[in-house]
């Protein structure tokens, strides 16, 4: 093998602050988009569990429209078909300020709600329907219900597969390369074409991925230790 | 005096399963009913009715002067004036004893959290508890969580309390302390309709039985009369299955 590795392309030029760049694109793109798809995925998760068909009806047609077509066909539709439906005033204004970033935004985040849908779906339904009955027995409303018994329950019995849900969130942040958002893949790849260096470009996008995902895993699961349920959750190393 | 609840008439099918038959029957304030009878009677569905658990296809509940089957009742006002008590007691595993008790009191009635706390550790006490405000379900006996159930479904001042086999999930050594609490709730008046296949509490506690079969009511005494000298073969049958052990 012949290959000379030249770490320093990583550090000199712009290669450093385009990493940097693209990784706070990354975060903020994830962050936006994950905080949409929890908001979607609790309402319409929730919805698609209680006694009202229209509403529970709205959310499947919510979950199987959304998760049924590809992420990347997701990015296309919001940056390249939903644009030329706004007024022309708005659609100008958007291109200035970062049309793709919002368009890449609402791609993942509708996407992965779709997908959270489901798990925050089985979390509510593991619960016994006896809570619910018990709840609403004392006077509480359905809505009351679901927010003071029903949810929190469920979002601590589903932190692993949001885990998981979220970190594929992060990951999948970087489709949105190609709609042109400067993200850190989209970096990772400027520095190659740049430096013609890419196993350096590569592992230093792929280092990030992994530190970012590793710390996101581990604040989660001190999340889930934190919140656990007394008798409910079995902790790792606890004697029951 | 008017009845604290009445059923006229009513029927309810689950599919095509008729499991309430023609119910009529009026428990009066202050009197406590046992509803006894084989399982898949109707009894637990007969409780769930009165405080709109289930919903019946025809006939009429009045529950405290309001007929509860109208399309304009308000559930909340009929559910707080009805507490009940469930098989698996329910109790919310994310919250402490007492935060089980004041949860309904501050988030329905909107009382000031000093006042719900005040009033569930009064019910703590009353249950026999007052010691295990803290824990969470989790940490505390069968017997312990059925009696933090009923002290929170007493914290919103029922006028009426439902029993759904309250003691039927119990170990056999934990089913008294529960028992005792109901006994003295009884003797205080409130207006109680329980299942239960406790028999010992019915001859004690109850002043009517009503045995139930089929979905039907098929007889109504008080115990002395219902135990000495059941008028039904199905009650005859019923009785000398559950009292020969």
């Amino acid at each position: 093998m012949s290959y000379q590795f030249k770490w320093s392309v990583l550090w000199s030029g712009q290669s450093g602050y385009w990493l940097l760049q693209g990784l706070i694109t990354t975060l903020e793109l994830s962050a936006l988009a994950w905080l949409l798809a929890v908001a979607l995925g609790i309402l319409s998760g929730a919805l698609r569990t209680v006694p009202f068909r229209p509403l529970r009806a709205a959310a499947t047609f919510y979950v199987e429209f959304f998760r049924n077509v590809p992420l990347l066909v997701w990015m296309f539709f919001w940056y390249f078909g939903v644009p030329p439906l706004l007024p022309r005033g708005v659609q100008d204004w958007l291109f200035d300020h970062g049309a793709e970033f919002w368009a890449g935004m609402f791609a993942l985040g509708v996407y992965h709600g779709a997908r959270m849908s489901e798990v925050i779906r089985s979390g509510i339904q593991s619960i016994p329907r006896t809570q619910f009955e018990a709840s609403v027995a004392m006077g509480l409303s359905v809505w009351q219900a679901y927010r003071l018994v029903i949810l929190p329950i469920a979002l601590r019995l589903i932190v692993p597969p949001i885990t998981n849900e979220s970190l594929n969130l992060l990951k999948n942040s970087s489709v949105a390369l190609t709609i042109s958002v400067a993200e850190l893949t989209f970096q990772t790849r400027q520095i190659e074409t740049y430096t013609a260096r890419a196993i350096e470009a590569l592992t230093a996008g792929t280092l990030i991925y992994l530190v970012l995902c590793v710390s996101i895993a581990w604040v989660m699961s001190s999340l889930e230790r934190r919140y656990a349920i007394p008798g409910l959750i079995a902790r790792v190393g606890g004697a029951g | 005096m008017a009845a604290a609840i009445e059923f006229r008439q009513v029927n309810k099918w689950f599919g095509k399963l008729h499991v309430l038959v023609d119910v009529t029957l009026g428990v009066a304030p202050g009197e406590v009913v046992v509803v006894c009878g084989p399982s898949g009677s109707g009894k637990s569905t007969l409780i769930r009715c009165v405080n709109a658990l289930e919903r019946i296809q025809s006939g009429e509940i009045v529950v405290l002067g309001d007929s509860i089957t109208s399309p304009r009742m308000n559930l909340t006002r009929l559910r707080t004036q009805v507490g009940m008590v469930f098989q698996s007691f329910n109790l919310f595993p994310h919250m402490t004893a007492l935060e089980n008790i004041m949860l309904a009191p501050m988030k329905v009635r909107n009382a000031p959290r000093e006042d719900a706390e005040k009033t569930a550790r009064a019910l703590l006490l009353r249950v026999g508890i007052p010691d295990k405000a803290g824990n969470y379900p989790a940490n505390l006996s069968g017997g312990q969580q059925q009696r933090v159930a009923i002290a929170r479904a007493l914290a919103m001042q029922p006028k009426i309390m439902l029993f759904d086999e309250p003691t039927s999930a119990l170990d056999p050594e934990m089913i008294n302390e529960v028992l005792e609490v109901m006994t003295d709730l009884a003797k205080s008046g409130m207006t109680m309709m329980v299942v239960t296949h406790e028999m010992g509490f019915a001859r004690r506690v109850a002043h009517r039985v009503i045995f139930m079969d089929g979905g039907q009511v098929i007889e109504e005494a008080d115990p002395e009369t219902f135990f000495a000298s059941p008028k039904s073969d199905r009650s005859r049958q019923f009785l000398s299955k559950i009292l020969s052990h």
